[in-house]
């Protein structure tokens, strides 16, 4: 790649920090991370207060089990006439999915291509998007996702109404507990993302609209 | 050459007279105000993870040459190409580089105050390339060209029947309504086709990651996740003090940051970003570059007291609180940063030549630094600059630009005065009988009484009133 990169600027600018930090140094800081660690919540309660939490920015959400999730999102998609579902064929629940799916009605479009090669489908013609989850955190209410090269970033963001797979058993406490304990800072992944509602903005006189660039619709399915 | 300075009580006064102005923000700061203090009713959950965020930013900035070169290296070795800019020309030559290399035609913008600083659109549209603002507020402003009146609510000066009529008149396809989702709407359906088309994507970074070279993001409305997965190229600007030192200080940020912006507990969206498309992956950009902005900040950091004013997260809560800001909008400061946190960081980076006025547009009452979630001491800060304004010093650029011998004339007298129990018990006696005589119009007290009532002196003085109440004299 050809710009430049500027190499002056960044020496001038760094060594101007380092002068005036050297200067005027200021005593180490240490953190005291207690209070983010000690946010804990009983397990029966993190359901409810996620729901809770979710609900109040207009999430829906709909139960099924292990075995029936994918007819439970066949009926509810039927019921809400959606025709297209974009899912991500190669990952586990999407071969379940794919494998609970009858009739192809709405049609299971698989999200298998560079998305250069489908662009204006995707944001023309899909209804719904269905993704799984990391689990979800209790004290904001939100989705974890870590999205792959079988389950894409966009399967998300595009569709106008996002399903997520949430089982019960991945509820944790706060998203620094989960960065913490599950040690993503050795890690990260192209891109982590916290999903808290459907997409939503005030900047209309404070008046809350959902759906202006993202889903306009979150339906989270809790896997029991 | 000293830049022409910007009349702050100009602009001010001109708002002050616009009632729909006045009704607009006055509504908009209550509503603000009254959410976020739900957030914060658990005062020892606010204050433990205050002095955490605030220790976060204080320890990155302790270390900022090395966390900036951490991140550097860390970026780059996820594939994330870094640049630096010590100027806005600087960083608006460094987006133009990359997006004529890749023949950037449209730039979709996600919301970033950096690029306000830059005045990217303006310079990008002057390269004819267009740049559409994406968040909603943004793409308003724009519609209506103009300029944010608020860094998380850049719309918040208009009333939707202004914002019905300015979409009536500038988007083909629009119908007159003044029904807020179904004006979002017409903004989802223009702007989508911009995203599927865009050659670049454009964001800021709330928060930048030394230890995994992560950008990360918070946004409501999916434009920013768009801006940064869409486009084939993703630019993100960052001023050089956003950087963090550890993936763990992140949360006490994000934990605060909507919370004190607009009451809400947490963003629809935190997109945290660490590299560009790998192989395999379907889709996200296959380039990522970061621009790190001086534009001042070096300056700032060069004094131990001033460089507390780096620690901002941009949560905009002290705008909400600001007496000043409430009455006149955010416009009359004609600065990207209005409101308190603006009023300490413009002058630091444009100079009290330009900017010497704006520290002055502050009563001092406090209420920022009450509710500031990092702690800047705002208002001791803006003492400072005050004194920096009147005394040629090496801190602020063009400090002493606002020294005026008339002024520094009237303090010696008065600190004469004050010293001297002769001097002063005359010029108050003098102030008693004759003060209200005098017209507003005398030279030296014009500048107070253009903008204020003019001060009624007592007819008789407090020593007096004492005296006869038997309290001695000193
Ligand atoms: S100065 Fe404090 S209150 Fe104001 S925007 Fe910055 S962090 Fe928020």
């Amino acid at each position: 790649m050809s710009e430049p990169q500027n190499s002056g600027a960044r020496n001038t600018i760094l060594s101007k920090l380092r002068a005036s930090r050297d200067a005027h140094p200021v005593p180490p800081v240490a953190s005291d991370f207690t209070v983010l660690r000690e946010k804990r919540w009983d397990p029966a309660e993190r359901l409810e207060r996620i729901k809770r939490l979710m609900e109040a920015v207009h999430t829906e959400f709909i139960e099924a089990t292990e075995q029936d999730w994918p007819a439970v999102v066949q009926d509810f998609l039927a019921r809400e006439g959606a025709r297209t579902l974009l899912f991500a064929p190669a990952t586990p629940d999407g071969a379940a999915l794919a494998k609970g799916w009858t009739a192809n009605q709405p049609e299971l479009v698989p999200y298998d291509g560079e998305v250069e090669t489908f662009k204006e489908r995707l944001f023309d013609g899909i209804d719904a998007g269905i993704t799984s989850t990391l689990g979800a955190i209790a004290e904001t209410g939100s989705l974890v996702l870590w999205p792959t090269a079988e389950e894409p970033r966009l399967l998300s963001l595009v569709p106008h109404m996002h399903l997520a797979l949430l089982r019960a058993d991945q509820l944790h406490d706060t998203l620094w507990q989960v960065m913490t304990e599950k040690g993503w800072a050795a890690g990260m992944p192209t891109n982590a993302l916290l999903i808290s509602g459907p997409s939503k903005t005030a900047d209309i006189e404070q008046t809350l609209a959902y759906g202006v660039h993202g889903p306009k619709r979150l339906v989270v399915v809790i896997i029991k | 050459m000293v830049e022409s300075s910007v009349n702050f009580a100009k602009a001010s006064s001109a708002a002050l007279k616009d009632p729909q102005l006045r009704a607009n923000f006055r509504r908009a700061m209550d509503g603000l105000m009254s959410k976020r203090a739900v957030q914060f009713a658990d005062t020892a959950e606010w204050n433990g993870v205050r002095t955490l965020a605030a220790s976060v930013r204080m320890r990155a900035l302790s270390k900022l040459p090395e966390l900036l070169e951490q991140l550097e290296a860390n970026c780059t070795k996820n594939g994330i190409q870094v640049h630096w800019a010590s100027t806005t020309d600087e960083a608006n030559a460094i987006v133009l580089s990359i997006m004529q290399r890749v023949n950037a035609k449209l730039v979709v913008k996600g919301k970033s105050m950096v690029t306000e600083e830059m005045h990217l659109n303006a310079f990008l549209e002057q390269h004819g390339i267009e740049s559409l603002e994406s968040d909603l507020g943004e793409y308003i402003v724009q519609l209506d060209e103009a300029m944010p009146s608020h860094i998380i609510m850049p719309a918040i000066h208009m009333n939707t029947k202004q914002i019905a009529h300015l979409f009536k008149q500038k988007i083909k396809e629009a119908e007159y309504t003044e029904d807020v989702a179904q004006l979002t709407d017409l903004a989802r359906r223009v702007l989508r086709r911009k995203f599927a088309t865009a050659d670049v994507g454009m964001s800021g970074v709330n928060a930048a990651v030394a230890q995994t070279g992560t950008l990360c993001l918070i946004e409501n409305e999916g434009n920013g996740r768009m801006c940064t997965t869409v486009p084939p190229v993703h630019i993100a600007v960052m001023g050089l003090e956003k950087v963090v030192e550890k993936l763990e200080d992140v949360p006490p940020i994000i934990s605060l940051l909507p919370r004190s912006a607009t009451g809400q507990p947490i963003t629809t969206y935190v997109n945290m970003i660490t590299s560009p498309r790998k192989p395999g992956e379907k889709d996200g950009p296959r380039e990522i570059h970061l621009v790190i902005l001086d534009n001042g900040r070096s300056n700032v950091y060069a004094d131990a007291e001033l460089r507390d004013t780096l620690r901002c997260i941009r949560c905009g809560a002290c705008m909400n609180h600001c007496p000043v800001y409430t009455k006149v909008g955010g416009h009359a400061y004609e600065a990207p940063y209005p409101g308190p946190i603006g009023k300490i960081l413009v002058p630091q980076m444009e100079g009290l030549a330009k900017r010497g006025e704006m520290p002055h547009a502050c009563t001092m009452c406090n209420a920022c630094v009450e509710i500031c979630p990092v702690k800047i001491p705002i208002v001791e800060i803006m003492g400072r600059l005050r004194a920096e304004a009147v005394h040629p010093g090496n801190a602020v650029k063009d400090a002493g630009a606002r020294g005026s011998k008339a002024e520094a004339m009237v303090w010696k007298g008065w600190s004469t005065t004050y010293a001297s129990p002769t001097a002063y018990r005359f010029a108050t006696a003098l102030l008693a009988k004759l003060g209200n005589a005098a017209p507003s119009s005398l030279p030296l007290l014009k500048e107070w009484t253009n903008v204020r009532s003019k001060p009624r002196f007592a007819a008789r003085t407090l020593h007096d009133l004492a005296r006869e109440k038997g309290i001695p004299d000193v």
